[in-house]
């Protein structure tokens, strides 16, 4: 008779897990497991070693992927992710810090961080999970909230203007801007994958469901419509002017791809240089 | 060859002072934003940094700055970023996480009139309460009141080597009198300055677990990049740094925050005591205001009047059981301070019978002068004859 020895089944990704963190926080239908795994992948195809990497967040749903990857990571204050991860970044300047929250936590209350870590061409890597809501406190509207759309504290509908997260990222001086969906995963990965791969700002928006808070009161349905009405609606156009980059979920199409990159001295590089002429002119 | 720190004696700005008494320290980033009367940190910083590697970064505001400097420590880096009573309450909630995470970091408030802009280039030592309460929930803070530039630059090492010791943020709570005074400050040699680094993990990655602390009740902190994965957060967390949000959870861990001050304060608490020995009346204060004091115990003893001055040069754990020990001895004591009374309260507090404790109050911009003190104690005196 044949021994069966049962082999534990290890998924590909489970060394950047913390597996013990099991099961988390997400509503099903939430984009955020395939934007977390996404990246992941990215990391794995790159080779990258875990202790290279940092991952920074805020607070919400988005900044809760801190807490399930396991490498060093940071959950921080709402809004001041960007700031953390610029202190952490001139620390170790060796490693890849990636911002990685929502929508509310980065261009909310964290906007002026935002822009001004765009204009330094800073070295981080900004991923911004846009659900247009804010999830964890029951969804509630946010600057990226579509006009019109409903949310619990716009029961009548949203009568502010929402921002164009790309156009706002180039305006501000980020040398390098995409956008994608949660269905786009194989496009998604690739700009990750150059983000990693080069210095200054990189800004990535990854467009998500979130049927709990934004979906239902909108009617968009579950996380599955949305994903369906992406594929429907998603236009690749790379290299576009990011101003131009239509987004909605009202009927319209949502324009993605790879926006901007530009070759520019980065701010840890422009630094290093100074301090050190600044050293040598001094012995 | 690195650059030196100014070994030597000069004639120095308060300010100056701090930041190079930083840079003596071992810290090597600064975020900062400016404001008066505190900039003058900002400048002598990113001036010298340069020289020594350290890395100076204006940020956009208070908030990116005090968030800047946590998570440089995180990285390894002393930190340290200074301001004033505007930029301090940007900087409350972050401060507040460095206190949850137990990163060490240096924050310098030099205080001005107050509330809101109050008096932008004008005295005031109103601040006192908000560090210790500033932020939101209980929380043990660790503040130093320098009263002079040589202070400026002894209190700023001790302070970086009391945030590595504790894994706290701490506070240099001076003043604007005291950070545009310019006097002398002796600057020892390198090698004879004390500086103390955090602990390090003596246990491989897969032992390590980042929240459970030594006897002393502080854990041992693992830098970004050395392999241990470390996750912190702002959450309620257990010792593996992992949320937990429950009461116990709760109850444990802010209470082992506390007592790492409470339980370790005899060996944090300074202070200065000048002929309190055969006093009967204790004059207290600190910072700008503990000079005035100072003269003032001298123009009593000369007329005959038995002063002595208690002078605070840690504010925050606040030496209570000290003051009571003193207030056995004394019939009076005078608290004199450049806000409506916030010493005072604390010292209120500390006694165990009924003494008088008078305050001798400005509001702000305008120093308090012995004379004042002195006058404001006969005048109480008199009446009570």
């Amino acid at each position: 008779m044949e021994v069966q020895v049962k082999k534990e089944i290890k998924h590909r990704l489970s060394k950047w897990i913390r597996e013990d963190r099991w099961p988390h926080i997400w509503c099903s239908g939430c984009g955020l497991g395939i934007a977390m795994n996404t990246m992941l992948y990215a990391f794995e195809e790159l080779n990258i070693d875990p202790k290279e990497v940092a991952i920074v967040s805020g607070i919400g749903c988005t900044g809760r992927v801190a807490g399930y990857v396991k490498v060093d990571s940071y959950h921080t204050t709402h809004g001041r992710p960007v700031p953390f991860a610029i202190g952490l970044k001139v620390a170790k300047p060796e490693m890849k810090v990636i911002i990685f929250s929502g929508d509310g936590d980065i261009i909310a209350i964290g906007g002026n961080h935002f822009i001004h870590a765009a204009r330094r061409n800073f070295d981080l890597i900004c991923i911004c999970v846009n659900n247009f809501n804010y999830g964890m406190t029951g969804g509630q509207f946010g600057p990226t909230t579509p006009y019109k759309a409903k949310t619990t504290t716009t029961p009548y509908g949203n009568f502010e203007y929402p921002f164009n997260l790309p156009y706002l990222a180039a305006s501000a001086g980020a040398t390098f801007v995409a956008r994608w969906t949660c269905l786009h995963t194989y496009y998604l990965r690739q700009s990750i994958k150059k983000a990693l791969k080069r210095k200054g700002f990189s800004f990535i928006e990854i467009i998500s469901p979130c049927p709990t808070g934004f979906g239902r009161p909108n009617k968009i349905g579950e996380g599955l419509d949305e994903m369906r009405y992406y594929k429907e609606k998603s236009i690749i156009k790379n290299g576009i002017d990011p101003k131009d980059a239509e987004l909605s979920l009202m009927g319209g199409n949502i324009i993605v791809g790879e926006f901007v990159e530009i070759d520019k001295p980065s701010y840890l590089e422009i630094l290093m240089e100074n301090n050190e002429r600044i050293r040598r002119a001094e012995i | 060859m690195s650059a030196k720190i100014l070994t030597g004696t000069h004639y120095m700005l308060g300010d100056h002072a701090c930041g190079e008494g930083a840079i003596a320290a071992g810290c090597r980033f600064f975020a900062g934003y400016p404001i008066t009367p505190s900039t003058e940190i900002a400048e002598w910083i990113s001036a010298r940094f340069p020289k020594f590697g350290g890395v100076f970064i204006q940020m956009e505001d208070e908030l990116a700055s005090m968030a800047a400097i946590v998570g440089a420590s995180c990285g390894g880096l002393k930190s340290m970023t200074a301001t004033s009573g505007p930029g301090m309450s940007l900087m409350l909630e972050n401060m507040g996480l460095a206190v949850m995470l137990e990163v060490p970091c240096v924050i310098v408030n030099v205080q001005r009139g107050a509330p809101s802009t109050g008096l932008p280039t004008l005295v005031g030592q109103g601040d006192i309460m908000q560090a210790k309460w500033g932020s939101h929930g209980d929380y043990e803070i660790v503040a130093y009141s320098p009263a002079s530039c040589q202070e400026m630059f002894d209190l700023t090492i001790l302070a970086f080597n009391t945030a590595e010791i504790y894994r706290i943020p701490v506070v240099i709570l001076t003043d604007e009198a005291v950070g545009h005074l310019r006097e002398k400050v002796v600057i020892p040699d390198e090698s004879e300055i004390e500086v103390v680094n955090r602990k390090k993990p003596n246990v491989p990655p897969e032992e390590y677990l980042p929240y459970l602390p030594d006897d002393d009740l502080v854990p041992r902190m693992a830098l970004a990049g050395e392999g241990y994965f470390v996750h912190m957060t702002g959450l309620t967390h257990d010792e593996r740094g992992y949320p937990n949000i429950t009461a116990e959870a709760h109850e444990r861990l802010v209470r082992r925050l506390i007592d790492k001050i409470q339980k370790n304060k005899d060996k944090i608490i300074k202070y200065e005591e000048v002929q309190t020995d055969d006093a009967e009346i204790l004059l207290i204060s600190y910072g700008i205001t503990a000079r005035s004091s100072l003269k003032a115990v001298h123009i009593l003893r000369k007329e005959g009047i038995k002063a002595g001055l208690f002078r605070l040069i840690t504010i925050w754990p606040f030496p209570y059981e000290k003051i009571e020990e003193l207030s056995r001895r004394v019939s009076l004591i005078v608290v004199s301070e450049i806000n409506s009374g916030q010493v005072r309260g604390e010292v209120l507090k500390a006694l165990k019978r009924d003494l008088p404790v008078i305050g001798v109050n400005k509001l702000g911009g305008d120093l308090i002068t012995p004379q004042e003190i002195v006058e404001k104690i006969k005048e109480y005196l008199k009446i009570r004859v």
